[in-house]
């Protein structure tokens, strides 16, 4: 059986990939593109450690097949980092520790971006309900959330 | 296992046309929140997966004389996002924005939400109560079918082999009309409701209630339209003693399972009280 060819842009760059129509987008990204920042916690929708933006909407991409993504555009956490300068976010979660094992990170910083962009001064009850599809069994939850606070509020201040 | 196709067609009829001359299964996919679950998990294996997002229909909001016909693929975070839906019909949306997290939300829809048939569907209840009624395409042409005659039992529906939900209708919506959808979880998110209700109730200029929908979630093998319930309200002025007939009726039309998550006595007596509290937002909008 013919593998599916699929045309596609990943944090601004195109990209092509093969595929077989079982791999899920998750799949596609870790092992044929290599871009492993994405992670598998559950594959099945309940943890978001597979966030990542698929034309502007947060998603997870263990529940998005890999040829669906034809004509798509991707954001993962490979593309958040402006080079060498961290995002914001990402510097923040290191000043206040918000990562132990780090498995849950790319997802809560794909998710907790796609939040500040759509509501760059939320309430610390909207950023908890925001990412309360992004489980994580280390830190308890409480730096994560003040780390995406203290990152809006910086925001705006400058 | 290779021989799974994709297929996303751009039309209805092709649509149509490919899902009819499957050999083996095959499946709509929508946002796929259900669908790549059981993929996974080998609860279905097709050898056919239609995806319908490219077909414009399913996936636009449109409104023509204060008809709503919303894609039965769009996703959930769209819907609610349209601020003229939102506040047409906040019961429906509302209930449809319960599911799962921020990520499910960015593919969940109304028509996967229905199709999957699980007797605890969130938006479920919330549509039925509303009179929603769904454009089913199919080879043979389309039909209209009210959305509590789409469900048959878990994981069952009516639709034939070929047919898909194209649009669901919502109608046009009566001076005083108000709808509503509460459930009941253990936690306050991601969790699967162990009862909702979906109310939706119109009343005249001197507040009488004249028409009702109430539909109860997850205390049956699908969701339940109680004409009785809805005879409680209709009439009165949904006053203490109307409230307390609708509690009665909404426990009478229980059936549900005993698990883990809920005992059967307690489902059937939080049946009544959340058609109380559903009934009680359902009036404060209609009156606003
Ligand atoms: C983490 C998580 C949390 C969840 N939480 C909830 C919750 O709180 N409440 C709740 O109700 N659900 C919940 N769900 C279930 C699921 O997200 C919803 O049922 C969702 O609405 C399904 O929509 P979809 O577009 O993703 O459907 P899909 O997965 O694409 O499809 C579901 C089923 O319907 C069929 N189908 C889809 N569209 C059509 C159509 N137009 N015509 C005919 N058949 C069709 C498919 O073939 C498939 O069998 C959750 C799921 C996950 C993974
Ligand atoms: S791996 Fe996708 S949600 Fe857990
Ligand atoms: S840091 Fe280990 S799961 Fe979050």
């Amino acid at each position: 059986m013919a593998k599916n060819h699929v045309t596609t842009t990943i944090n601004g760059e195109p990209v092509e990939f093969l595929c077989e129509t079982q791999q899920t987008l998750l799949d596609v990204l870790r092992d044929e593109l290599q871009l492993t920042g994405s992670k598998e916690g559950c594959a099945s929708g309940d943890c978001g450690a597979c966030s990542v933006m698929v034309d502007d909407r947060l998603v997870c991409s263990c529940l998005v097949m890999g040829v669906e993504a034809e004509g798509s555009s991707i954001e993962t956490i490979e593309g958040m980092a402006d080079g060498e300068n961290l995002h914001p976010l990402q510097q923040k979660f290191l000043e206040n520790a918000a990562l132990q094992c780090g498995i849950c990170t790319p997802g809560f910083l794909i998710a907790a971006k796609s939040l500040l962009e759509k509501n760059p001064d939320p309430t610390e009850t909207e950023v908890r309900y925001w990412l309360a599809g992004n489980l994580c069994r280390c830190t308890g939850y409480d730096k994560i959330i003040r780390s995406v606070l203290e990152v809006a509020a910086e925001a705006k201040g400058a | 296992m290779s021989a799974l196709q994709y297929k996303a067609p751009t039309s209805v009829d092709e649509a149509a046309a490919l899902l009819a001359g499957a050999s083996g299964e095959a499946r709509v996919l929508a946002g796929g929140t259900d669908l790549l679950v059981q993929l996974r998990a080998a609860m279905i294996a097709p050898e056919l997966i239609v995806d319908v997002k490219h077909i414009p229909e399913l996936t636009s909001v449109s409104v023509e004389d204060g008809v709503y016909s919303i894609g039965a693929a769009a996703a959930s975070a769209e819907l609610h996002e349209n601020a003229d839906l939102f506040a047409m019909w906040p019961g429906v949306i509302e209930a449809m924005d319960l599911v799962g997290s921020t990520q499910i939300q960015g593919r969940a829809s109304l028509g996967g939400n229905l199709c999957n048939a699980s007797p605890a569907a969130d938006s479920v209840p919330a549509m039925i109560a509303a009179s929603a009624v769904c454009v089913i395409a199919g080879p043979n042409g389309t039909r209209e079918v009210p959305v509590e005659d789409v469900a048959t039992g878990p994981g069952q529906t009516s639709l034939a082999k070929g047919e898909f939900v194209v649009t669901i209708r919502l109608p046009k919506k009566a001076p005083r009309t108000g709808d509503a959808y509460l459930r009941f979880i253990p936690r306050t998110e991601m969790d699967i409701a162990v009862v909702g209700v979906g109310v939706c109730l119109t009343l005249d200029e001197g507040g009488v209630c004249t028409a009702a929908r109430v539909s109860l979630g997850a205390v049956a093998a699908r969701a339940l339209l109680v004409k009785d319930a809805a005879d409680a309200l209709i009439g009165t002025k949904c006053d203490d003693a109307a409230m307390a007939n609708l509690d009665a009726a909404a426990q009478a039309a229980c059936s549900p399972i005993n698990d883990k998550r809920g005992t059967i006595e307690f489902r059937t007596k939080v049946a009544g009280v959340l058609a109380r509290r559903a009934t009680a937002i359902a009036l404060e909008r209609a009156r606003s």
